[in-house]
């Protein structure tokens, strides 16, 4: 499993600029990112080589971080190759909060952000069935 | 004399005052003999009620604030049994919950008097077809009207507030007379007549009736303008007895106070000092015949005049001006008065959001008041997930809209987004504009 940090933001111009930028001063490179929005707010997700030294820069900015754990998973990139994740997972009654995919590309696979409602049995199961889960130092060395 | 509904309205200023000197000792003796919550004020201010002698002692009296009805709630207050009760209405407190004001029949009988004074001098009629706008229900505002309607004999189509098309349409197939809303209501009304291609000049429409909020002269000449018709002003609040407590006749030249019931005095709000006339200040209000919950000078925190000058339709009581403000920080949105107190109470026993927030009161040409509100997500409550943030907002605001009677548009802000002063927010932003302004002066 690895750190995930989103941050809550105004829906309206330049907030996700001002995040960029804290991010960029601070020399912290971006690894994935999702952003859910609603007409007044959103909550944007980042996956970051170095999600301390990130969440420090961000705090000392007054964002308001929240910090979980999620799945990074190393999906063959083919035809199919979602769809092998998630219909284990549908089998076994787990439900996903909410995922995306990685902005980085590994030579012939990408990286999957899963949200799931039970992450042990989650990532056992892709465990089992031979499917790779990234760790905190796979995400920083990438 | 039949100009005047009651014969009250056309007594010499001589009289009057003998009137009030007795109904206020009445009054007086009335809450010692069965108001514990008087009698221990007047014994600790050392007060007898024979200390009051005539009208002009009523300076050696406590004030009486909304804070007392709150401490008091819901209903400790009561001067009369409770089978002697027979309404309940209510108006908004300080906190998250409504403060409830009884009437005896007899305070009915008084509120009813006092109505259809207010609407025959705004030239209502038992002819008159009288469509009442303003919500009916626990709010004074409909009820206080059509009681009075009632006692002239108009024909009354008890409207109520919403569904404007469906207004409009009845305005037009039954020949409605009189029309009585909100000000601001009335100008939506006029926008969507025009969207529906009404022209109101060949309507039976002649006059308005409007309060429940502050408005201006400007607003007087756009509605009379737009509808085609004379807009009378009308003042009144819940505690005293709901709207009738001053209402302007056909010159709108200021708001005839019911005097003969309700004593008014105008104070420097932080002095609690008595201003003589025609000075700006906080209105004070004294109730000298109610039953069952009688108010002495009872402080409105409403800012306004008085005009002791006699009116050309030859009524002597006294003349009120426009609201001009608010002694606290009540604002009035579409009619209902909130407090951002009342807000605060709310937000704090939902949870799950930061002690910064910022209401917004705006008002766009020709729409009705809408009231946002930006909250600070707490910390704690911050998720990633969206689900549990929208859960939240909603379960916000339909708090606050249960408490306050008036839809919020709720909007979660970001952290340290709301500006701070001293620590706390700075809470209203109010983008209408209501007060006229003077030499850059702004309530």
């Amino acid at each position: 499993m690895i750190r995930q940090l989103a941050v809550f933001l105004e829906n309206k111009p330049g907030r996700l600029a001002a995040v960029a930028d804290c991010l960029a001063k601070a020399g912290i490179n971006i690894r994935a990112l999702s952003v859910a929005e609603t007409k007044d707010y959103g909550v944007v997700r980042f996956i970051l080589n170095e999600p301390e030294k990130a969440k420090e820069a961000l705090l000392k900015e007054g964002y308001a971080v929240i910090e979980t754990e999620v799945l990074a998973v190393d999906v063959p990139d083919k035809p199919g190759g979602l769809a092998s994740v998630t219909s284990l997972l549908a089998k076994e009654g787990i439900n996903i909060e909410y995922c995306y995919a990685s902005v980085i590309r590994l030579k012939e696979s990408a990286i999957l952000i899963l949200q799931v409602d039970d992450k042990e049995r989650a990532s056992a199961l892709l465990k089992e069935a031979g499917i790779r889960l990234l760790t905190q130092d796979d995400v920083k060395a990438i | 004399m039949n100009q005047f509904y009651s014969e009250e309205e056309g007594l010499s200023r001589e009289e009057l005052k003998n009137l009030q000197s007795g109904r206020l000792k009445a009054i007086v003796n009335y809450v010692y003999e069965r108001m514990p919550f008087y009698r221990k004020r007047f014994d600790s201010l050392g007060i007898k009620p024979e200390d009051i002698k005539d009208i002009s002692d009523i300076k050696k009296l406590p004030f009486t604030t909304k804070q007392d009805i709150v401490d008091n709630y819901p209903l400790k207050l009561l001067a009369v049994p409770m089978k002697e009760v027979v309404r309940l209405q209510s108006s908004s407190g300080t906190t998250g919950k409504n403060i409830f004001i009884p009437y005896t029949k007899n305070d009915i009988e008084l509120w009813s008097d006092v109505m259809a004074r207010s609407l025959w001098e705004a030239g209502v009629r038992e002819d008159d077809i009288i469509q009442i706008s303003y919500g009916y229900g626990l709010f004074t505002g409909g009820l206080g009207f059509h009681q009075g309607a009632e006692k002239i004999g108009a024909t009354i189509i008890p409207a109520s507030s919403g569904n404007t098309r469906r207004q409009i349409q009845i305005m037009q197939d039954l020949g409605t007379t009189i029309i009585c809303c909100t000000p601001s209501y009335a100008l939506y009304m006029a926008e969507v007549g025009n969207e529906m291609g009404v022209d109101f000049a060949s309507l039976s429409l002649r006059v308005g009736i409007f309060g429940a909020e502050p408005w201006s002269e400007e607003m007087r000449k756009e509605i009379e303008k737009k509808m085609h018709i004379d807009a009378i002003n009308i003042y009144g609040l819940c505690e005293i007895i709901g709207p009738g407590v001053a209402s302007e006749c056909l010159h709108k030249e200021g708001m005839h106070i019911n005097e003969d019931v309700f004593y008014p005095e105008i104070i420097n709000p932080q002095t609690g000092e008595r201003l003589p006339p025609g000075e700006k200040g906080e209105l004070v209000l004294t109730t000298l015949t109610k039953e069952a919950l009688p108010l002495i000078r009872y402080r409105t925190r409403d800012i306004c005049s008085i005009n002791p000058e006699p009116c050309k339709c030859g009524r002597s009581f006294s003349r009120l001006s426009r609201i001009e403000g608010r002694a606290d920080d009540m604002i009035i949105v579409r009619g209902i008065n909130v407090f951002p107190s009342q807000i605060e109470s709310v937000l704090l026993s939902v949870g799950g959001v930061a002690p910064y927030y910022e209401i917004i009161v705006d008002r766009e040409k020709g729409r009705l008041d809408t009231l946002e509100l930006r909250v600070e997500v707490s910390e704690s409550f911050l998720s990633d997930e969206m689900r549990s943030l929208e859960e939240l907002r909603q379960r916000l605001e339909e708090a606050l809209e249960s408490a306050l009677d008036i839809s919020v548009n709720l909007t979660l802000a970001e952290q340290g987004s709301i500006p701070r002063s001293e620590g706390k927010a700075k809470r209203v932003i109010d983008k209408r504009e209501i007060f006229q302004r003077k030499g850059g002066e702004r309530k």
